[in-house]
């Protein structure tokens, strides 16, 4: 039974992962841009709920909404003021820098308001676990509400991307920015959607991750953040599918590697096997193999 | 009044001036040519009209209204379609997705409907392949594609960047005999060739472009029979 439990953990913090590296694989297929602050905004989110829930009283609900709401300002903020001026620079690496610089920004930011202690993450999920098996499998409402919650995002987000004059638009950008503006669609519009799309995610996974690891610090969204763009190169940059299986893979070989294997070493297991994949297949799972026909 | 008027326009590539003061018009109803070498500036003209580049100096004037500073996304719906260079189609989406793009900036189902129709009966290849994805077709089909593509947003005008580069001699026809149909069904056609001859035989006016000026226009036939357009692009 210890299997299956350690298995359904694993796909619950998979799941997290998943909706992180989300952010990560649309910001890089449209703005061809690694954000590594997205991490610092699931922590920002999270802090969010904490202090709309214990400080202001709200109920969890409105508390989530707030969070996520004041994630996606942000996100289009951070793009709008600090990435926007930068995309059409002659190296990439500046925007990159920059993102790196904004990671900062954000810790040192919460640093300043809320201090360096742990604070412990108020409940806001409050789902009964469900016990199978004559009480030897019990599954967490975190765990439930997580997995649901990544099922729903994927499915929209493949619906939207998919159905929407805006999820074409965005297509159309990633492949080909000035052919989009052609086409009478506005790219840096497009990219603001993304930013906004992303980050409204990076709150949800904030408060499902912290519901289920309910401690928080400034550095609390680093961390996973990382993992999640491994889980995002994992399956595939720039994938949505690949978002999805990098980070339910990650998440599980995570789990088992604590179970198994050795806690301390769990880290180590993920990004040994995240090297191994990049030497089997460069681009990730789904990702595309670069051909052009002329 | 002139559909469409570029005045003295000066274009920069950071410090390197690609067109060095240029001043055309086009009127309605008109196929114009714009002819030169590799490096002239032809398509930084294109881009400059369409918006993606902007010009430090000059204007561009359409139909009576200054679109020189307008971002590429609105002057689509102006009524000025572009068929870049090299096609440009959106590889991982198929032929009919690529169409719908090209009515991006249109609201009514039904006019674009009819338009589709329209497209498709112009070109039957890419109603046979339309669930295909556009990097699976050939060069020729995929120009037909850019061209369809650009049909779909209803223009006034549409400006084409070498629509026959990189195609054998029949398809090169089969393009230029689709162009003549467009500008038959009422489409001001704006069109950039290195095929002076091809452009110049379909034109009614043309303009000669050189390391970024104008150096001589004039009725397209003529410009057919003038020895030194002879010497220098008609390889004769």
């Amino acid at each position: 039974m210890s299997f299956i439990s350690y298995l359904i953990n694993g796909i619950s913090l998979g799941s997290v992962y998943a909706i992180i590296a989300l952010g990560y694989t649309m910001v890089y297929g449209i703005a061809k841009m690694l954000n590594f602050a997205h991490g610092d905004v699931i922590m920002i989110g999270a802090y969010v709920v904490m202090a709309a829930v214990t400080g202001a009283g709200l109920p969890p609900i409105a508390a989530i909404l707030a969070a996520i709401i004041f994630c996606t300002v942000l996100g289009v903020l951070i793009e709008t003021v600090a990435y926007g001026p930068l995309l059409n620079a002659a190296s990439s690496l500046a925007v990159l820098i920059t993102a790196i610089g904004v990671s900062y920004l954000l810790q040192n930011i919460a640093l300043l308001i809320f201090g360096a202690n742990t604070i412990s993450f108020p409940k806001v999920l409050s789902i009964p676990a469900i016990v199978l098996a004559g009480g030897s499998l019990t599954i967490t409402g975190e765990a439930i509400v997580t997995i649901v919650s990544c099922i729903v995002i994927m499915t929209a987000l493949t619906l939207f991307i998919k159905k929407s004059k805006s999820g074409q638009a965005m297509l159309a950008v990633s492949e080909d920015k000035g052919a989009a503006q052609l086409m009478g669609i506005n790219v840096n519009g497009t990219i603001a959607l993304t930013f906004a799309i992303g980050s409204a995610l990076a709150a949800v996974a904030g408060v499902l991750l912290c519901s289920a690891y309910p401690t928080l610090t400034p550095y609390t969204g680093a961390m996973p953040g990382i993992k999640a763009f491994v889980a995002a190169v994992f399956g595939g940059i720039g994938s949505i599918p690949g978002a999805l299986i990098g980070g339910i893979l990650l998440g599980v070989i995570e789990i088992f590697g604590k179970a198994y294997i050795s806690s301390q070493m769990a880290d180590a297991i993920v990004f040994g096997v995240l090297i191994i994949v990049l030497i089997v297949k460069p681009t990730g799972i789904l990702g595309k193999n670069i051909q052009e026909k002329v | 009044m002139a559909m469409l008027e570029i005045n003295d326009i000066e274009v920069f590539y950071g410090m390197i001036q690609a067109i060095k003061g240029v001043s055309f018009e086009v009127n309605e109803g008109e196929v114009i040519a714009l002819i030169g070498a590799n490096g002239a500036g032809k398509t930084t003209i294109l881009h400059t009209i369409t918006g993606l580049l902007s010009p430090k100096k000059g204007s561009v004037i359409f139909e009576g209204q200054d679109i020189t500073k307008a971002p590429a996304h609105k002057i689509v719906s102006l009524g000025i379609a572009h068929v870049p260079e090299g096609r440009r189609v959106f590889a991982e989406l198929t032929v009919f997705e690529n169409l719908k793009m090209g009515a991006y900036t249109r609201k009514d189902k039904n006019e674009i409907a009819q338009t589709l129709e329209m497209v498709y009966k112009r070109f039957p290849r890419l109603e046979e392949r339309k669930n295909q994805l556009a990097g699976t077709l050939s060069g020729g089909e995929q120009q037909m594609l850019a061209m369809g593509r650009a049909l779909m947003s209803h223009p006034k005008i549409i400006v084409m960047d070498e629509p026959s580069m990189g195609l054998s001699p029949i398809l090169v026809n089969q393009i230029f005999d689709i162009i003549e149909e467009v500008s038959k069904s009422g489409t001001t056609v704006l069109l950039v060739e290195q095929n002076a001859k091809k452009a110049l035989s379909i034109a009614d006016r043309a303009y000669v472009l050189e390391t970024g000026k104008i150096v001589l226009d004039g009725d397209a036939k003529e410009l057919l029979n003038d020895d030194s357009i002879k010497k220098a692009y008609l390889g004769e």
